[in-house]
């Protein structure tokens, strides 16, 4: 432990902190928090995944929020289906198969969208996914079997083994260890060959490329990677809210996701968690103030923007950057 | 297949291609010279709705409130340059995103503010209200003609104005090379700001032609800012004449997908089954089109030259 450094021991020290303190809170009957907690952990999952291939990849993606409905809907739909009748192929509660649903779904997503996104680059890419992204949106909102625009509530959660999704407690105990493992995972496949690839492919591409590396396979990998990460964390948002709209797919919640990872500092194990953290709890706060809390919540994206290089963890750097 | 119906889709088709033009020209012109992505862009689109429809109530005619509500939002237009985007033109594509993300949320709301949730209902005069029959059985609403004349009359001045004229040719030197044109003495700074202004008040008028049908409300811009960027990636990013084919073409198969994609699967499935399937394919049709065009073209159809 004496070895860590400033960035380090930040990130120990709010792991911890989220390890103790929403228990504590639901322990001390103020479940409000616990939930406040939750909602942070699996977006923070949904950051870290987004962190892989924009902050390490150099990939900005503007769509990711589609990999959190699917992974949302994989729940809603079997379940709607086991409750009401119809599409016996999928109508169930067992929350296996909603698991393999929502991440093959995503997979299968991020593969095609990928493919097509990552033959362009630059600013084509960022509004190539935004768009790919809002097809998902608009695909979910004409569906009238599902509600289409008004959303589709949960009955039943999914029934896994071993874990009950009705316990708050167990349902975050599941979502932070997904978070520890969604971040050891990115720290794995950063630190190896892959991911050198990835990041020399973000740094430059025609050197990755000249040196021989097909980067469009590795980026296509990591792409897909990343959404079958984000489409876990829908998995875990659809059971924890038990209700699903094309609204969580929308652009505007692709925009907060990336400013969640660049407020807490982009290429930075802790800095999507700190983020989405800090977003959540501004948002919580400013909200209880006024109706009109987008106001003051958009200055500060931009002066985010325009004043603090690195995020909120460039912060504890110190000199250098 | 009934063609008066197709004859009176196909211009609901180009009336909404040239309104998406209009967003798309100013959102390429801005990308084209500056460099600068800008997502509030919708919400000029929506600002210019706004003004005009209140300036329509306080002059009493929809035409004079057109006439006043362009330049002022040219004025918020140029505002905005100098407040926030000429902080951003140094970073990368990516603060431009978010820096004016939060833009979007800072006018969202301030037009919430302003003019309240509900939205406003803009009044047309009675000789703009009517509908004339073209031939037997096409009613076309007087305005939708008025739109359609009003782009195509912008769509030309667009053109004059970049391709024959010293603010034009100003526009595509800064475009493929803006220290060359400083270098020369030229005002860079204020070049950009015009073009902002100019790409402000084109986004404006959509908003304030759109008005009279939708009435202005809140969550226009974020609606038509997404299709405006779709136009201009297939239309290839910075390019004029990219933006209006794209833009045609989105209008047209947006709409006539809309109201003829169930017909055509029946043909192919049964009804109910084209019933669910046609507003799902419909709704997903642009962005279809724009992968099948990227997948063949990743620079869009008209790809500019020099960058």
């Amino acid at each position: 432990m004496n070895n860590l450094t400033k960035v380090g021991w930040v990130t120990v020290m709010g792991m911890i902190a989220l390890a103790i303190l929403p228990p504590y809170f639901l322990l001390t009957g103020q479940a409000f928090y616990m939930d406040l907690a939750t909602r942070l952990v699996i977006l923070g999952i949904a950051a870290v995944s987004l962190n892989l291939i924009l902050g390490f990849g150099g990939m900005v993606s503007f769509g990711h929020a589609a990999f959190i409905g699917l992974g949302a809907y994989a729940v809603g739909i079997p379940s709607y289906h086991a409750t009401w009748g119809g599409f016996d192929l999928i109508a169930s509660y067992n929350g296996l198969l909603h698991l393999v649903l929502a991440l093959g779904v995503s997979a299968l997503f991020a593969l095609i969208t990928g493919a097509i996104s990552l033959r362009t680059k630059g600013v084509y890419f960022i509004m190539i996914t935004m768009a790919f992204g809002q097809m998902a949106f608009f695909l979910f909102q004409s569906l009238d079997v599902y509600n289409g625009d008004d959303g589709l509530t949960i009955d039943v959660r999914s029934e896994l083994p071993f874990i009950n999704l009705d316990s708050p407690m167990q349902l975050y105990g599941l979502s932070y260890i997904s978070l520890v493992i969604a971040m050891l995972l990115v720290k794995t496949i950063v630190n190896s060959r892959f991911g050198m690839v990835l990041q020399g492919a973000k740094g430059n591409n025609e050197r990755m490329v000249t040196l021989g590396y097909n980067t469009y396979l590795y980026r296509l990998a990591a792409y897909v990677i990343s959404g079958v990460m984000c489409g876990y964390a829908g998995f875990l948002l659809g059971n924890f809210t038990t209700f699903i709209s094309p609204d969580m797919m929308h652009w505007t919640r692709s925009g907060e996701l990336m400013f969640m990872v660049i407020l807490g500092g982009a290429a930075t194990a802790f800095g999507p968690v700190l983020g989405s953290s800090v977003f959540i709890l501004v948002e919580e706060i400013l909200s209880s103030f006024t109706i009109f809390w987008h106001l003051p919540f958009g200055l500060m994206l931009i002066g985010v923007v325009l004043f603090i290089r690195g995020g909120l963890m460039g912060l504890f750097k110190g000199k250098g950057k | 297949m009934d063609y008066t119906l197709l004859f009176v889709q196909v211009l609901n088709g180009l009336q909404l291609g040239l309104l998406l033009f209009l967003v798309a020209s100013g959102l390429t012109l801005v990308f084209g010279i500056l460099d600068f992505v800008n997502l509030a862009h919708g919400s000029i689109y929506m600002i210019g709705a706004f003004i005009c429809a209140s300036l329509t109530f306080v002059l009493g005619n929809f035409l004079w409130a057109v006439l006043v509500a362009l330049p002022l939002t040219g004025i918020v237009g140029y505002a905005l340059e100098r407040i926030v985007a000429r902080n951003l033109y140094d970073k990368d594509h990516l603060d431009h995103v978010l820096g004016t993300f939060g833009l979007v949320l800072v006018l969202d709301t301030s037009a919430h503010i302003l003019w309240g949730p509900a939205g406003i209902t803009v009044p047309l005069p009675l000789w703009l209200d009517g509908q004339v029959e073209l031939f037997t059985g096409a009613v076309i609403p007087v305005f939708r003609l008025l739109i359609i004349g009003t782009g195509l009359t912008v769509a030309t001045g667009l053109f004059w104005l970049v391709n024959y004229t010293r603010l034009g040719m100003l526009i595509r030197a800064g475009a493929s090379n803006r220290t060359m044109v400083s270098a020369l003495g030229i005002d860079i700074q204020t070049l950009f700001a015009l073009v902002f202004a100019l790409g402000a008040m084109l986004s404006g008028l959509a908003g304030m032609l759109i008005a009279p049908i939708t009435g202005a409300n809140i969550g226009m811009g974020g609606q038509i800012i997404i299709t405006a960027f779709v136009v201009i990636i297939i239309g290839g990013i910075g390019s004029m004449k990219g933006a209006f084919i794209a833009a045609i073409i989105i209008g047209l198969i947006d709409t006539l997908g809309r109201s003829f994609l169930d017909t055509l699967f029946t043909l192919i499935m049964n009804e109910n089954a084209a019933e669910t399937a046609a507003p799902a394919v419909s709704a997903m049709m642009i962005y279809i089109l724009m992968a099948v065009i990227l997948a063949v073209k990743p620079q869009g159809l008209f790809p500019p030259k020099v960058r």
